[in-house]
């Protein structure tokens, strides 16, 4: 019998990597790194604690011989400020592809965010993958995203060993979830724009997750948006989640940029205004018909999901 | 005083009539009832309310060459554009809506503005209009839908009362759209709106200020007048140009048949004129 071959999961601590990693165990050996805590995920998964750019996360590969990397460990700007980030996000990506190569790892998922589009009010709808990146345009605090895939695409082209696939999903929800989105999602009262309720797209995490274990295991290298088609405005999401509006103000936007910046909600951040007013719709087509994938669940279970915690 | 008021707005939200058209939105909604353009089922249905209200009661709409409109397939709709706000685009869409030759469900290319404004933006998407990109346009021609577009743009809408009736700057872009899509163009002259809401000036400082295109100084008052909207010929061109200046002769091609649209349309508005003169007075 052929062994079971090896792949590296960063960001262990993560709801979706967690849910990624239970369903490939079966057939992977998984080594689990996450920057914050050394998670437990029971034998047979091995973990570590571990800074991409200290030199001691090269003894993990020397250690592993991995096959493929799934890398979902990224800092949010919620997390930690913006040098730091920039450090764990695009100088340790970088570091994590050239022990990829120096070590002969043959698959990398790269998991990146539609935030990269950033949210213009002249976005177009069902932006694809060829769309130029201006979320760095916008605002500062999400440079590190739009560099993370502009490396990453580098990498693509440049070291087509590695088979790099670049996923844009849209807003993932559903249980352990904690971006902003889904935070908004499962509090009692949310803050929405005064008189802006944008188109969204939500993809259940249990979606993700296989979108992300169908791409590894397919390897068709390339960048991919995924989103199911289907659509909902921002207040009426909010309201389906059984969550209440409270209505910021939304003119002048320095009025509504100093009311965020008053709040100091971390389920609405300052670099994300535009977000709450301006659609980022995303076409998942491509995806969808490489990888042959379709959501199972619906709108309506992220929705009722949420009611459920209320 | 009160009594009409209410009285109208009863006869808007208890109208069902509506519902005879539902059928006709695009079938390519979710499940929560929108597209991906932002387009609502549950908005369309009441804005529709208040549309056939303004449509047969306020504006009491005539149509000619409804015929024109094809039953399906892509198309561009050309119209003039006037009237400050976007009313003749909704009074267009309607009527393409009600159309007994075959009913279609629209959808308008607006402003790139429009989305910044409050409320109107999330509004006019949810009842069909989408920002004038070209990717929008292209997408939605081949998803085989009927597209509003006025090339006039706010130069159009926005124009001063002095200027009504006088065409101005076309875009090219609908021309190249219609060109690599194959798709006919129905030009479209609408006369009425000119008269509905007054613009003396452009406050270009406050509109500046207001990140606006334009800042109009009108009378807030909209004019009742009687809308005619008269449809020509379906227009095809060929994709066959390698000259932008080509692309022009076609665009003034479109200009000129909308311009001879409004002078039927003035024609006819002046007859109507006569004869309600000649009926008020054997009353």
């Amino acid at each position: 019998m052929e062994p079971k071959k090896k792949i590296l999961v960063t960001g262990a601590a993560g709801a979706l990597a967690k849910k990624v990693i239970d369903k490939l165990k079966k057939d992977y050996k998984i080594v689990a790194v996450d920057f914050r805590t050394k998670v437990d995920l029971g034998i047979p998964v091995e973990s570590y604690k571990v800074d991409f750019n200290k030199r001691l996360f090269e003894d993990i590969f020397r250690e592993h011989h991995f096959d493929g990397i799934i890398h979902l460990g990224r800092i949010s700007a919620q997390e930690l400020n913006r040098f730091t980030r920039y450090n764990a996000n695009v100088i340790g990506t970088r570091k994590l592809f050239d022990l990829a190569r120096k070590y002969n790892v043959s698959k990398t998922l790269v998991m990146s965010t539609y935030f990269v589009y950033g949210a213009s009010p002249y976005n177009p709808s069902l932006l694809d993958e060829t769309t130029p990146l201006k979320a760095s345009e916008l605002t500062m605090d999400l440079v590190d995203s739009v560099e993370l895939e502009n490396l990453s695409t580098i990498y693509l082209y440049k070291h087509p060993e590695l088979n790099i696939t670049v996923l844009r999903p849209c807003n993932i929800a559903g249980p352990g979830v904690r971006n902003t989105f889904s935070m908004l999602l499962s509090e009692k009262r949310s803050p929405v724009l005064w008189g802006f309720s944008p188109l969204m797209q939500f993809i259940h995490i249990d979606d993700m997750r296989d979108a992300i274990c169908t791409a590894f295991e397919k390897n068709i290298p390339g960048v991919y948006n995924v989103a199911p088609d289907d659509y909902i405005g921002f207040q009426d999401a909010i309201k389906a989640a059984g969550s209440s509006p409270i209505q910021i103000p939304s003119i002048p936007p320095r009025l509504t940029e100093a009311v965020a910046k008053f709040l100091n909600w971390k389920s609405f951040p300052v670099y994300l205004i535009n977000y709450f007013k301006y659609p980022v719709i995303i076409d998942g087509s491509l995806f969808a018909k490489t990888f042959n994938f379709k959501p199972k669940k619906t709108l309506s279970d992220i929705f009722t999901y949420y009611k459920s915690l209320k | 005083m009160a009594k009409t008021k209410q009285n109208i707005i009863s006869k808007i939200f208890n109208d069902n009539s509506i519902q005879d058209y539902v059928n006709v939105f695009p079938n390519r909604v979710g499940s929560q009832g929108f597209d991906a353009w932002g387009f609502n089922i549950k908005n369309m249905k009441n804005n529709m309310r208040l549309t056939k209200y303004m449509y047969e009661d306020f504006y009491k709409v005539e149509t000619v060459g409804l015929e024109n409109i094809p039953k399906e397939g892509r198309c561009l709709i050309i119209p003039n554009h006037s009237g400050q706000l976007p009313f003749d685009g909704m009074l267009v869409g309607y009527s393409l809506l009600t159309n007994p030759n075959g009913a279609r469900a629209p959808k308008a290319m607006v402003e790139r503005f429009l989305p910044t404004v409050p409320f109107i933006g999330n509004w006019l998407s949810s009842v069909g209009a989408v920002i004038g990109d070209p990717i929008n346009c292209e997408r939605m021609l081949d998803n085989e839908e009927a597209i509003i577009v006025f090339p006039e743009g706010v130069r159009g809408s926005n124009k001063l009362y002095k200027q009504r009736y006088q065409l101005q700057r076309f875009g090219s872009g609908f021309m190249h759209l219609a060109m690599k899509h194959n798709a006919p163009i129905i030009p479209a002259g609408i006369v009425g709106m000119e008269e509905t809401i007054r613009s003396y000036a452009d406050i270009k400082p406050l509109a500046k200020l207001l990140g606006m295109p334009v800042a109009p100084l009108v009378v807030p008052f909209i004019f009742p007048s009687k809308v005619f909207i008269y449809f020509g010929k379906p227009i095809y061109f060929k994709n066959d140009v390698h000259k932008e200046s080509d692309i022009k002769d076609r665009v003034d091609t479109v200009k000129a048949a909308i311009d001879d649209l409004l002078q039927q349309g003035l024609a006819r508005r002046e007859e109507y004129q006569r004869e309600q003169k000649e009926k008020n007075k054997k009353v």
